[in-house]
């Protein structure tokens, strides 16, 4: 296992307008793990990510991908990106979004179909995308990141609308990549699944508030539950006076 | 290295693909083609409209030794339908990519801007090609459309135009931020074109600024071609100097196009 960190950001800050959305952050995604980006809503984890791929603007601080500057071209076909809101085509097949998705990183419909089948849609294939529901159109644009077998997946959100079995399915899957060597950044706004990542970082408004392992906040808190931690990590910031 | 990291080349993407336009244009045929109400607006509004055209001017006397008004302005009509639909198609098409999400998308992909913009040229400009072939086609067979010159020649101005409008599409789309801003930028940009092409006054009975206005607007060029086509058996040179002018336009609509596709935002 490669010892390089995947992603190396150092002192990284993002001005949306006039207000501080990432205020310098400095951290690693070590290569081959799950690390799991938790926060609130409007903490800042989309525009991170977006920083990590390379379309957010940012004012100043370096962010380093796979060894080249975050947005590079040579990182085009070497990362998976998956927003939020899912992107894909509502007018196309489910299997056409996904074929359309591996021919743009030179893959056939092999690739295409064994996607679709990773994120239990293989039965869906023929259905308009825009027919789905929205944690199936989520899906769709799942595949369409995963059929690219990208050395770094960001994945925003992935399971928010996912019924509690897939959710779990796809924690399972994501935890099999890390172990095949696949680097994952995921984000959620739920702390149930900060236990399954290998790594956490806590934002909380443009703030970096840990940098740790379950285990480690787990212990340094004093408590089982990483809700709890998590509170008690922004009650203890908020006792010592800026 | 990590085992994943072995398994193809890494090497910049190239600024053009030939692979990844014409998967691009294909994905949009695909689109396209599942929405089937689209496809037939496409290929029958602008032979219903023409027929239309037709009845109005049909018991309208023609003087002596003078074209019918049907047969300047239908001609005309040949470059403003093809114009007018793919505008509208692509910018809304191009408002989507923008506003879901899949444009930014694409961006991170080894897919380059230049692929997706004639990506989307090559697919609205092939369908541009089964609309003009049948209207053509309806136009001279069933209304009697008088075309002196090559009918293919028309097709040819048909689809240039209508690859103007999607490379104008493209562009415009970059300034609207809803849908309802978008489709108004067709009378934007269609409108004024259409009023100074030359069809409504003679262009030599405008005022001289007029005129000039009319000159840099690339419809302008497009209706008069249609127009050399239609009085002569044998076109002069000067009608492949009009249908350059509005490729070139076309040409420099995308190459701005292109720039307002940032990979980086705020």
């Amino acid at each position: 296992m490669d010892s390089t960190p995947a992603v190396q950001v150092a002192d990284l800050v993002v001005d949306r307008g006039s207000a501080r959305v990432l205020d310098g952050l400095t951290f690693d995604v070590p290569a081959g793990r799950v690390t799991g980006l938790l926060g609130p809503s409007g903490s800042g984890k989309t525009t991170l990510m977006r920083a990590v791929v390379g379309v957010q603007r940012v004012r100043s601080g370096r962010v380093t991908v796979l060894g080249a500057p975050a947005g590079s071209p040579v990182l085009r076909s070497r990362i998976g990106y998956v927003t939020q809101a899912p992107s894909v085509y509502g007018d196309l097949t489910v299997r056409e979004n996904v074929r359309y998705f591996a021919t743009l990183f030179g893959l056939g419909a092999t690739a295409a179909d064994a996607a679709l089948a990773e994120v239990g849609l293989a039965a869906a294939a023929g259905q308009l995308t825009g027919d789905l529901s929205g944690g199936q159109r989520g899906r769709v644009s799942l595949a369409c990141a995963l059929v690219a077998r990208p050395d770094l997946l960001v994945l925003d959100e992935p399971t928010v609308g996912l019924d509690p079995v897939l959710r779990a399915e796809l924690w399972q899957r994501f935890a099999d990549l890390a172990r095949a060597g696949t680097t994952l950044l995921v984000s959620s706004h739920v702390m149930d699944e900060a236990r399954r990542c290998d790594r956490l970082l806590l934002l909380r408004g443009g703030l970096l508030l840990a940098d740790s392992t379950p285990a480690q906040l787990r212990a340094e808190s004093g408590t089982d539950d990483l809700e709890e931690a998590f509170l008690r990590l922004v009650r203890a910031r908020e006792e010592v006076p800026a | 290295m990590t085992a994943s990291t072995t398994h193809r080349a890494v090497r910049p993407p190239a600024a053009f693909s030939p692979r990844l336009t014409a998967a691009t244009a294909g994905r949009v045929l695909r689109q396209l083609r599942h929405d089937h109400r689209t496809v037939a607006m496409m290929l029958v509004l602008p032979s219903a409209l023409l027929g239309l055209l037709y009845l109005i001017w049909r018991d309208q006397p023609t003087p002596p030794g003078q074209p019918s008004t049907f047969d300047t302005v239908g001609l005309a009509m040949l470059a403003v339908f093809p114009f007018v639909v793919m505008f509208l198609v692509t910018s809304i098409a191009m408002l989507r990519e923008r506003t879901s999400g899949t444009l930014e998308r694409l961006l991170t992909t080894p897919l380059s801007r230049l692929d997706l913009l004639l990506g989307y040229g090559l697919a609205f400009g092939a369908a541009a090609a089964v609309q003009a072939v049948v209207t053509v086609a309806v136009a001279t067979g069933g209304y009697g459309l008088d075309v002196a010159g090559p009918l293919w020649v028309v097709v040819v101005i048909a689809v240039v135009d209508a690859v103007l409008g999607v490379a104008l599409g493209l562009l415009a789309s970059a300034f609207a931020r809803s849908e309802f801003q978008a489709v108004q930028f067709m009378p934007l940009v269609v409108l004024p074109q259409f009023f100074l092409c030359g069809l409504l006054v003679a262009r030599d009975q405008m005022a001289g600024w007029l005129q000039v206005v009319g000159d840099v607007l690339p419809l302008t060029w497009a209706v008069d071609a249609l127009q050399r086509v239609g009085a002569s058996r044998t076109p002069d040179g000067r009608l492949w100097v009009d249908v350059a002018i509005v490729a070139g336009a076309a040409l420099l609509a995308l190459g701005l196009g292109a720039g307002t596709l940032r990979r980086r935002t705020g």
